[in-house]
């Protein structure tokens, strides 16, 4: 094929590639990542403690109208945002590896879900 | 023709926030795909980015509202005691009573998966920009807690609707 019989707009996307920006740091970004699997991980552990624990569900109704789940949404969306915070200070300029941070915080998303699962957690329910 | 405040506010939270965190979904999906160098000119990627930022931050800002809706809001009316609220229309059945303790004791725990998880996707977006074209690790993983937060939306919004349908919240 001659260069006259090229589609103009195809080499316009063949010879114009993205702008190579450089990397930026994976910390902040992994610090995200692992507060989202903890934060997951903490509504998985207090749906858990509450359906095994009367004392614990009276401890988690912040309020009456909510019941325990205002506790338990409170408290892990508190972790995600807080503990973002402090990683994001933590892993300034570092970083774990992007790619391990990840399947971490998946493993740590699948025992939330395991957590939540009424199914898994109601074995744990007072007869 | 009218709606109770009941009832409007399960619309605000089902229908039109839960709803639209839903439909854009397939926008950003498409967004984040094509998101790569062979497919897309310099100026494509700095539209399509504009779009996936704008697209993903409000997104996540839906997803909030609609659990912070929801669990504050709609949920104490339908956890309510006394004998004809949702929750206790569907234990009184043998028939039902597995709409509440399973599909709502599913869902209104698995619906906050899906804020942090969708605020995770919009930073990941922002913060890596334009070299989610080249860094292919940093957009499989935004992309995948893209998927993630859409996953989780959907299986509280299909309880949502079953469970709305076998008691509505009136």
């Amino acid at each position: 094929m001659s260069p006259a019989s090229v589609d103009p707009s195809m080499g316009a996307r063949a010879e114009a590639p993205v702008e190579d920006l450089g990397e930026r740091p994976n910390g902040p970004a992994e610090a995200a990542i692992l507060a989202a699997g903890i934060g997951i991980l903490v509504l998985g552990i207090l749906t858990t403690l509450s359906e095994a624990s009367s004392s614990v569900a009276d401890g988690l109704q912040w309020s009456n109208r909510v019941g325990p789940l205002s506790g338990k949404t409170i408290i892990a969306a508190a972790s995600f945002f807080g503990l973002w915070a402090v990683l994001a200070v933590l892993l300034r300029g570092t970083s774990l590896g992007l790619r391990t941070v990840t399947i971490a915080a998946a493993v740590l998303v699948a025992l939330g879900l395991i957590g939540t699962f009424p199914t898994f957690f109601q074995i744990f329910a007072p007869d | 023709m009218s709606l109770t405040n009941r009832e409007t506010w399960t619309l605000i939270h089902g229908l039109i926030l839960g709803s639209l965190f839903l439909l854009a979904f397939a926008g950003g999906l498409a967004g984040f795909w094509s998101l790569r160098p062979e497919l897309v000119t310099p100026q494509g990627v700095k539209d399509r980015l504009l779009r996936l930022k704008v697209g993903t931050t409000t997104m996540a800002v839906l997803a909030w509202a609609t659990v912070i809706t929801g669990t504050w809001v709609v949920y104490p009316w339908y956890r309510s005691k006394s004998p004809d609220s949702p929750k206790s229309l569907l234990l009184s059945n043998p028939d039902t009573k597995d709409w509440h303790e399973f599909g709502m004791e599913w869902k209104e725990h698995i619906a906050w998966f899906a804020p942090i998880l969708a605020t995770v996707a919009a930073f990941l977006t922002i913060y890596y920009g334009p070299r989610l074209v080249r860094n292919k690790t940093a957009r499989s993983i935004t992309l995948g807690f893209f998927v993630a937060a859409f996953a989780t939306a959907a299986i509280a919004g299909v309880f949502g609707a079953l469970i709305t349908k076998a008691a509505p919240v009136r």
